[in-house]
């Protein structure tokens, strides 16, 4: 299979390991699912790049399911995160709805759902950290407005919409400078939820909240 | 003032005639949309099940249907020289559908390229093509489209600049470049040959892209299939009319049907939008049809090859190309551009690398791609993109490079050609 897709490496780096310090995603050992539902975003226009539509435009469910197995069955170190750029009270604010998310404005926290190392959870949700801070802002930023959209319930686009834009900010300059842990798998299954994550339901991951 | 009254009626006349000429050649060959009798094939599931397959045989969704959205409710948006054209909702929704179309009016569309309600159809739909289609097979596609659900989604009117939008300025088209036409079979040629011939010409409407088409987007019907660059698309559809590009008249029968079947044959690889149209089209048809179709294109006349000067490139320029091969190509496509059988196309004797446009070569390096995935080649290999790591000037290198080793003798690739298409890449 790497042979066969050695066209990802060419954005996403040797074996899918991307690092933090350019624009592209880390994919290698991310969950199998998430990183199936991204392909099948990509190919049915939910999500919008260029060059990944036409990469995975004319390719079948089985192939793309495979391609996904692949790069997640990858388990690689990963590199040190960049040093955080961001004031010291932007830090703490992202940190805070990271990992306690803000009842006024029911944002649930990011660990209830990415999990508590914040690898994320088989087979579904995607780990957080190892990503680069423009991307992150770049995704949150492209559910807020419509341009990249999952399977109804749109979970991350609801919650994206209650995030102010310094909110984005502070959540992906903090996430962005924590190390992953070693090793850094998903979790096998979902924290029990609390608060706020419990109304929450996600059609890509439907092991997540009120869907269960 | 007598002879400047004898010149204003005299164009007066010559404006009548001329407006009536154009009216009299914009409706001839037209059927009587007004008897809505039997005049059509009745529906019957057979029917639908043949409408289903000839849908795909003239790649109706690639126009027809958004990306992720409702099949056959309306298409994306078609970039052409002349503004966007939208492919419309051919469910049956009576509103916005052809759900009130009769199939005789579903004819007229097609066979002459005018809508139910009487409006001029733009030939980016290509009814310069369909025209060929028979009733019949027309009555099947209409059965089959009818028998979709119906979907509630307006169709997006096109975006044309002046004057391309206006009726007038079609109807002038018309009368220029579009005739009714009907498939007349060859008595002296095969009924195989004659059943590729009508699909290729008719619904297939290969001559769409591989025809090359003049300022004013009409194609020149005497130079058939003998290539031409896609509009907007900038993708060159290769000569099916020239060894030097994609004729397959010596090649083996076999080899042209496993590539619409697969996309893949031991003589070549689909790439870009043909790759589109065996995904999306040729691979569902059956073994018969792509038999007529290769017999077809293979008794194709050839055009003879014109030796011509080959311009050497500069010692420097291929000493950076070979350099840049050897770092970013070699690993697959081999130390001598021989390629990796079933895996990655030999680029020594390649007709894709040495013909005159350089527009998929291009294309080809800086965005990679998949073949497609098919049940003949289901785990396609890929080609990595290259827009982000290699510039103007190293693929221009590399692709001269190509073009003039292992036997290889083509006009080097210069620096503009690879910004040109740079430019136009969407990402």
């Amino acid at each position: 299979m790497a042979q066969r897709t050695l066209a990802c490496t060419a954005c996403h780096g040797k074996e899918g390991r991307a690092t933090s310090d350019g624009y592209y995603p880390r994919i290698a050992g991310k969950p199998a699912g998430y990183l199936y539902h991204q392909l099948l975003n990509f190919r049915d226009g939910r999500r919008h790049y260029g060059l990944m539509t036409q990469m995975v435009d004319l390719l079948s469910d089985d192939y793309l399911r495979e391609i996904a197995e692949h790069y997640a069955s990858i388990e690689l170190p990963y590199p040190p995160p960049q040093p955080a750029a961001a004031p010291p009270a932007v830090l703490q604010r992202g940190q805070q709805l990271v990992q306690q998310g803000d009842t006024q404005r029911q944002l649930p926290a990011c660990v209830q759902c990415h999990g508590g190392a914040m690898t994320g959870v088989a087979p579904n949700v995607p780990g957080l950290l190892g990503l680069p801070r423009d991307y992150l802002i770049a995704q949150l930023g492209a559910w807020k407005n419509g341009l990249r959209r999952a399977h109804a319930p749109d979970c991350m686009a609801q919650i994206a919409n209650r995030m102010r834009d310094e909110d984005v900010v502070a959540v992906a300059g903090w996430l962005a400078a924590q190390a992953p842990p070693v090793p850094a798998k998903p979790a096998a299954a979902m924290p029990t939820l609390t608060g706020d994550a419990k109304a929450i339901s996600c059609g890509s991951a439907p092991e997540t909240g009120a869907a269960r | 003032m007598k002879r400047a009254l004898q010149l204003l009626l005299a164009l007066v006349a010559l404006g009548v005639v001329l407006t009536g000429l154009t009216w009299w050649l914009n409706v001839r060959d037209e059927p009587d949309t007004s008897r809505t009798s039997a005049s059509g094939t009745p529906i019957t599931p057979q029917l639908i099940v043949r409408g289903a397959y000839l849908a795909r045989a003239g790649n109706c969704a690639a126009c027809h249907t958004a990306r992720g959205g409702t099949p056959y409710a309306g298409g994306p948006g078609i970039p052409t020289p002349f503004g966007t054209v939208y492919g419309s909702n051919l469910t049956p929704d009576p509103q916005h559908g052809i759900g009130a179309w009769t199939s005789t009016e579903f004819w007229r569309a097609l066979h002459n390229g005018r809508s139910r309600d009487g409006r001029l159809l733009y030939p980016a739909f290509p009814y310069t093509s369909f025209t060929q289609v028979s009733r019949e097979d027309s009555d099947a596609l209409f059965a089959y489209l009818k028998s979709l659900p119906p979907a509630a989604e307006p169709s997006r009117p096109h975006e044309l600049r002046w004057p391309y939008g206006l009726q007038a300025s079609l109807a002038v088209w018309r009368a220029l470049y579009f005739r009714p036409g009907t498939f007349e079979a060859e008595p002296q040629q095969a009924a195989e040959w004659n059943r590729g011939a009508y699909l290729v010409r008719g619904l297939g409407h290969c001559s769409a892209c591989h025809t090359a088409r003049n300022p004013l987007g009409a194609s020149d019907a005497s130079v058939d299939l003998a290539g031409g660059l896609i509009p907007m698309q900038n993708w060159y559809a290769p000569s099916l009319a020239s060894p030097a590009e994609a004729g397959v008249a010596d090649w083996p029968h076999a080899d042209v049907v496993a590539l619409l079947k697969s996309g893949v044959s031991s003589r070549g690889t689909v790439t870009g939008p043909m790759a589109e149209v065996v995904a999306r089209s040729t691979q569902h048809m059956s073994q018969e049809d792509l038999g007529a179709i290769a017999t077809y294109l293979q008794s194709l006349p050839q055009a003879k090859p014109e030796p011509r000067a080959v311009e050497r490139p500069l010692p420097t320029v291929a000493a950076r190309g070979a350099k840049i091969y050897e770092q970013q190509c070699a690993q697959c496509h081999g130390d001598k551009g021989e390629g990796a059988s079933g895996a990655y196309p030999p680029l020594a004797g390649n007709r894709a690398v040495t013909m005159a446009s350089t527009a998929n070569l291009i294309q080809i390096v800086l965005n990679g791609g998949f073949a497609p995935a098919t049940p003949g080649n289901p785990r396609p290999y890929s080609m990595p993109p290259f827009v982000l790591t290699l510039n103007d000037n190293d693929i221009a290198a590399v692709l001269t490079h190509l073009r003039s080793s292992w036997g290889n003798q083509a006009a080097p690739v210069t620096e503009l050609e690879v910004n040109r298409l740079r430019a136009t890449t969407q990402r």
